[in-house]
């Protein structure tokens, strides 16, 4: 086997892939083998390094050398200055935030310094497509371990001791699920791995299967031992054709090498794997209607009892485990259980992979030890407030959850603590707000992605939602009244008391928990008609200051409602009954005098 | 390949692959392990600088040490080409010149290995024998 | 039986293990209100998507309110139905779908039968906190039912009755969140679906959004017109339903106050579908024998079973479904038609007039028949059969609307000739019933022996598939019946597959047979009402002094005078029919 001196890692996850990165492989591929260093450097393409904010990202081994937003057109210069001579392209390094340095080893960047990686370990480092890399890792050493040296019930005691919990949101115990499905009696039970991640602005479960498919295919291979099973499905949605090719590929390549279908491993153990497509439909990520869903029916939640493990797919006993979760599984046999326990707070121990978003410098993916606090995440992973703003707020939970506030940003992340602050876990979507944003405007967002996805099924979610989303939209208006906030808060409490699913049930929490948490700023939309972040339209006042208005009537003229009268030379005056709000005047004023209130 | 049919077929794959692979491995903490940086520019490269890298790099896998080799530009010692530096873990990184694969090999044993120093050690930024 | 003991509104009770916190509260006499649940307990049929939440009770330690008829009753349970909080809920959430619901309820056709109105009474709903946006959707009118979606409330029972118990999958809930509602596929029209037109989804739809079309306008027009002689037939099932819609008790038989009741309405003729349906058996029970004969003398060329054909709503499922087996049912054609055909004939020519000039109504309990006699195969130079066709229901409105006091009325008898009938033609009116008429006949027409005793328990009740094996006088003959047509599928599946044993099968469309029609007055989900039509119906066959259809004098004579004998060419002309493959007629554009 030839021998590289140099692996040069270019990010093949969908946001880079969207930026040309495909592009930047095949130029960098084919400069080198131009050069011919074909036999000394290595170019392949990864999963994503998670910084996605400066994407595409191209990583330099062995020294560590992270350039950020590369393009096809640098790739010539990489090889030439970098590959050849050994210089760092200075102006390609990612600068640091605080200081404008540049740093040259990414293990110097804040976006990784806090970070611990278990989940996301191969992303960005193996080569997706490359069977032997996921081996070199460990790779399929944690499945051979529990085929040939442990009981499944030993497994399931191993998970259970780990304390790992749902990555998909409900955080029940993984080893308990596992358990229950292993003893629910039938001939055919089923694995599934939930790949419908709906929440907004949510990718890790896509990057997890784009980077290191293999992990989650060696996961669902060891929860077939546990349970006794030996099919596993994976309802992805169609959304994601890269994750779906990767996987796909990372199938077909362990089928090959036996560890998958029949036999696996010599061990007599048999599991293979299929997948299901999803639609895109929030709900479907509810496992009852994930599996309807699969069945061909329409995606929609039944009760629970009975759960799917009792009954799942085609009435058979099925465990539904999420993608994040799934890959801790092979790293908690390899580690030990008593590893990963150490790791995290006091009930929720492992890592969470989380995405950031919003009004934050480093936007991207990152997984930290639970417990990290928000502070730290925002702040030093982050890399704090975009353009010097202040912070206001974080969303945490996706639509299911809350929003969070100055007061939280000490407290430790887990799924008691951010359920205590009146948020959940939920998937790990995070969106950070600033000064600029609308609390209002917030819950009115999350209301009509609820409408939107509500599989219609209940009547306090099919209307209530509705309703709610209606009343929140009156406020932004400068409609509402006190009465309104009252029926906003019944609303939500009967919605969460009497929908169906996990959807209804938590869909009124970013209403709750920003009335609980801004009860001013909404106030003031509907005493004072008033809207502080300047967000809703309808609030907004232009008002024309005297003492600057030259009376040049060039707002006057530009006024597509005539809504501006005054005198040539005289101070004007904007009728505020007729404007609607279009900014004209502010636009055309050359003596700002105009201005917003 | 062909089928894997137990946890040792595994562990074969992953030490052929181990060669691969711990150029990243070991790349993630540098500080730990060995580290040489070969000067890569023209200079060097006119000295046999190639070759060199390419010695380390085959003989430390040979000798199963566990050590990061890379490339760097012109470390401004084009007098004394080629030039490396050797950094042991918790130590101050040390420069070598006119080495050669000879020279390496003397690197390797000596320095490396046992941490005594050898001749052609280029004084002016590092620390020197009579420093030591 | 492993039992459980919970309290329920402080009361402790014990109930079997798997028992709903509805159904123990039933039991304990305590009364949770229900909208989307539906359950026809003599029928096995149970609709419970849990989608209303409007039986939602507290349970206490669980974090959200429970609901009451998917959740199962736990040792040591303590569960509050009327707390403030359940009832806050519950009223929030009836004014949440009241709030996206019309509220045309005085014109609605489900005016003073409406299980969402009856509730909002119930609840004292006076102010609606939760006002916005409706949904609204296009309204589908088909030739025997009316979709005004704007009404649905997403209870699901249509859907659970078109796909769980007839199989026939036509409505499914389509679009999602707050515009889902329960549609065709691709949300077309009724009549560009494989709908069988069976009514069950009307018979079960608690609000106006699933009613039928309503022809009683035209009939009052007809009646009115002087150069019209308005005939009226009514079917069997009709008799033992219409009383409840006047306040009597189910299963009260009403054949003498409905004759009186269409005399006063003014129709000219007052007769009865039961002629036609001891015709029926004339002709349905010969073609039984003729194949029956022919296939065990060797002639593999006729098939067997013999599958009935009385029932619109099966003819529509098997054209459709089963369009292969075409060949298997009678040819006969349904009573309503032969009725139908042998008026604007027979009878026309008796009392000498043009067909033209005759109108002929019927009175079904029954949607299917509605297009049934709109078939073009059942018309004569564009001139119908049968011209209206309308439901028990419309039958009643019709009755309320001329001011006729129905409980004050005589008993009077239908007019001759078409007006005669037997017991054997009464029993059409129930599952069982038709196959058990063409036995009494076939077996004395086939042996040439008298019949010593003409019930035959064994075809009756209400079991979904029954079998029974009839001996012919040392020949033993297979009987096969099935009502709802998710068991008539099963059946078909069998002759298709070559298991099936039977020589002849009896299939009717509605759970119950026509009793439990979707033309019949509403049973709002008790099935003993069902039940107590049946028994109606055994009891009027019962006192009837003549029980064979080949005993009528009528039918003996209409065959004298008229048709010759049973499927001699002007009876094939008149009582028979042929089906048409439909299977592509849905195909996606």
């Amino acid at each position: 086997m030839s021998k590289y001196k140099m692996h040069v890692l270019v990010c093949g996850g969908t946001g880079c892939h969207a930026s040309e990165s495909d592009q930047l492989l095949e130029d960098l591929k084919t400069i080198v083998t131009e050069k011919g260093l074909d036999s000394e450097v290595q170019v392949i393409a990864t999963g994503c390094f998670g910084f996605c904010e400066k994407g595409p990202i191209v990583k330099i081994m062995p020294d560590n050398t992270f350039y950020t937003q590369v393009t096809p057109a640098d790739a010539r210069e990489i090889v030439d200055e970098h590959l050849i001579k050994g210089r760092k392209i200075n102006r390609l390094l990612y600068v640091d935030p605080e200081n404008q340095e540049h740093i040259a080893d990414s293990k110097h960047m804040g976006f990784y310094k806090k970070q611990l990686r278990i989940a996301l370990r191969n992303c960005g480092f193996i080569d997706p497509e490359n069977i032997d890399e996921y081996i070199s890792r460990d790779g399929y050493e944690a499945l051979a371990k529990c085929l040939t040296e442990m009981t499944p019930q030993q497994v399931i005691d191993e998970m259970k001791k780990s304390g790992l919990r749902g990555r998909g949101g409900g955080g029940f115990s993984t080893g308990l699920k596992w358990e229950i499905t292993s003893k629910s009696v039938s001939d055919v039970k089923y694995v599934v791995c939930n790949a419908d991640e709906g929440d907004p602005g949510a990718f890790m479960d896509r990057s997890i299967l784009e980077g290191d498919p293999h992990s989650v295919i060696e996961a669902m291979a060891i929860c077939g031992y546990c349970i006794g099973s030996s099919i596993g499905l994976v309802y992805i949605r169609a959304e994601y054709p890269l994750a779906i090719d990767r996987l796909k590929t990372a199938i077909a390549q362990a089928r090959e090498y036996g560890l998958l279908g029949n036999n696996v491993l010599d061990t007599g153990f048999s599991f293979d794997l299929e997948l299901r497509y999803g639609a895109g439909a929030f709900v479907c990520g509810e496992e009852t209607a994930l599996i309807h869903s699969m069945e061909g029916l329409r995606g929609e939640p039944t009760v629970k009892p009975p759960f799917p493990s009792v009954s799942g797919y085609y009435g058979k006993p099925t465990n539904v485990n999420n993608v994040e979760t799934f890959a801790n599984v092979p790293v908690i046999i390899n580690k030990g259980a008593d590893w990963f326990a150490s790791i995290g707070s006091e009930n929720s121990k492992g890592t969470k992979v989380f995405a950031l978003a919003g009004k934050i410098n480093n936007v991207g993916l990152i997984e930290v030890p639970m417990g990290t606090t928000l502070r730290e995440v925002i702040y030093e992973i982050g890399g704090g407030i975009k353009d010097g703003k202040k912070f206001k707020a974080v969303q945490t939970g996706g639509p299911s959850g809350g929003c969070l506030t100055e007061k939280h940003l000490d407290s430790p992340i887990d799924y008691d603590n951010l359920i205590a602050a009146g948020s959940m876990m939920g998937s790990g979507g995070m969106i950070v707000m600033d000064e600029d944003d609308c609390m209002v405007s917030i819950a009115k967002f999350y209301l009509d992605f609820t409408v939107e996805e509500s599989c219609g099924k209940c009547a306090p979610c099919r209307i209530g939602n509705k309703r709610l989303y209606e009343i929140l939209d009156k406020l932004t208006q400068g409609k509402g009244t006190r009465e309104d906030i009252d029926s906003l808060r019944n609303l939500s409490y009967v919605i969460k008391d009497t929908a169906l699913c996990g959807l209804g049930q938590t869909s009124p929490n970013p209403v709750l928990s920003t009335i609980e948490n801004f009860w001013d700023e909404y106030l003031e939309h509907v005493d004072e008609k008033k809207c502080r972040s300047g967000q809703c339209k309808a609030l907004l006042q232009y008002i024309i200051e005297p003492e600057n208005c030259v009376g040049c009537t060039a707002c006057a003229r530009n006024c597509p409602v005539n809504a501006i009268s005054g005198e040539r030379k005289g101070v004007h005056i904007i009728d505020q009954a007729t404007c609607i709000k279009c900014g004209a005047c502010l636009e055309k004023c050359k003596f700002n005098a105009v201005f917003i209130k | 390949m062909g089928q894997v049919k137990s946890l040792a077929d595994l562990r074969k794959i992953k030490e052929d692959l181990q060669g691969k692979m711990s150029l990243r491995e070991n790349s993630n903490n540098p500080e730990s392990l060995v580290q040489i940086r070969v000067a890569m520019a023209t200079c060097g490269i006119a000295s046999g600088a190639k070759q060199v890298m390419e010695f380390f790099i085959e003989e430390f896998d040979k000798r199963n040490i566990q050590a990061v080799v890379t490339q760097t530009g012109c470390m401004g010692y084009c007098f004394a080409e080629p030039t490396i530096e050797v950094t042991l873990p918790g130590q101050a990184p040390v420069v070598f010149g006119y080495v050669d694969t000879k020279k390496a090999d003397d690197i390797i044993e000596k320095y490396v290995k046992n941490g005594e120093l050898v001749d052609g050690i280029i004084p002016v930024n590092y620390e020197t024998i009579e420093k030591k | 039986m492993e039992t459980i003991k919970l309290t329920i509104d402080n009361k402790v009770i014990e109930v079997a293990k798997g028992t709903t916190i509805l159904k123990a509260a039933k039991g304990a006499g305590i009364h949770i209100p229900t909208l989307c649940y539906l359950h026809l307990h003599d029928l096995n049929i149970e609709n419970k998507p849990a989608g209303c939440r409007i039986c939602v009770v507290e349970v206490e330690g669980r974090r959200n309110l429970a609901p009451a008829c998917v959740t199962d009753c736990a040792e040591g349970m303590v569960v509050n139905t009327h707390n403030i909080r359940v009832l806050n809920s519950r009223k929030t959430v009836l004014e949440l779908i009241l709030s996206d619901h019309p509220t045309d309820c005085l014109i609605c056709a489900k005016n003073g039968n409406c299980e969402l109105q009856t509730m909002a009474q119930e609840f004292g709903i006076r102010k609606l906190h939760y006002e916005g946006e409706q949904s609204t959707y296009r309204e589908d009118t088909s030739p025997a039912i009316i979709r005004d979606i704007d009404k649905c409330i997403m209870c699901r029972r249509c859907e659970m009755m078109c796909n769980d118990v007839q199989t026939v999958g036509v409505l499914s809930a389509v679009n999602r969140g707050f515009m889902s509602v329960v549609a065709p596929a691709f949300e077309r029209n009724l009549d560009h679906s494989e709908c069988t037109y069976c009514g069950q989804c009307v018979a079960v739809c608690p609000t106006g959004a699933l009613t039928e079309v309503d022809h009683t306008n035209a009939v009052i027009r007809a009646l009115a017109d002087p150069s019209k002689t308005v005939v009226v037939q009514t079917a069997p099932a009709v008799r033992v339903a219409l009383g409840e819609e006047f306040g009597l008790e189910a299963g009260t038989i009403v054949t003498g106050k409905l004759a009186a009741a269409l005399r006063r309405l003014g129709f000219n003729f007052v007769f009865d579908t039961d002629f036609a349906a001891d015709l029926t058996i004339m002709e349905e029970g010969t073609e039984l024998l003729d194949r029956l004969t022919r296939h065990l003398n060797g002639d593999k060329d006729v098939p067997l079973p013999i599958l009935t054909s009385c029932c619109p709503g099966w003819v529509n499922f098997f054209e459709h479904q089963f369009p292969e087996m075409m060949d298997i049912p009678s040819t006969a054609r349904s009573p309503q038609q032969m009725f139908g055909a042998i008026a604007k004939t027979y009878f026309a020519e008796k009392i000498g007039i043009k067909r033209e000039d005759m109108v002929v109504v019927s009175i079904m309990p029954c949607l299917a028949k509605k297009f049934e006699c709109q078939r073009d195969e059942f018309s004569t130079n564009g001139n119908p059969d049968v011209d209206f066709s309308i439901s028990t229901r419309e039958l009643a409105h019709l009755i309320k609307q001329s001011n006729i006091n129905f409980n004050e009325l005589p008993e009077e008898d239908f007019d001759h000739p078409m007006g005669e009938s037997t017991g054997a033609a009464v029993i059409f009116g129930t599952t069982g019933g038709v196959i058990e008429a063409a036995v009494r006949t076939a077996y004395e027409v086939q042996t040439g022996k008298k019949l010593l005793k003409v019930d035959f328990e064994e075809l009756r009740g209400m079991e979904y598939i029954r079998q029974a094996t009839i001996d012919f006088d040392g020949l033993p003959i297979n009987i096969g019946i099935a009502h709802g047509l998710g068991n008539a599928r099963k059946l078909l599946q069998d002759i298709k597959d070559g298991k099936s044993k039977f020589h002849a099968i009896e299939i009717m469309a509605c759970p119950g047979g026509c009793i439990g029609g979707g033309g019949q007055p509403l049973h709002h989900g008790d099935s003993s009402i069902i039940k107590a039509r049946q028994k109606a119906i055994y009891l009027e066959d019962a006192g009837k002094t003549i029980r064979k259809s080949h005993e009528n004098p009528y039918i003996v004579k209409l065959y004298e005078e008229f048709l010759g004998k049973p499927m001699s060419e002007k009876a094939h002309h008149l009582l028979h029919t042929h089906y048409f493959d439909k299977s592509n007629e849905t195909v996606i554009e």
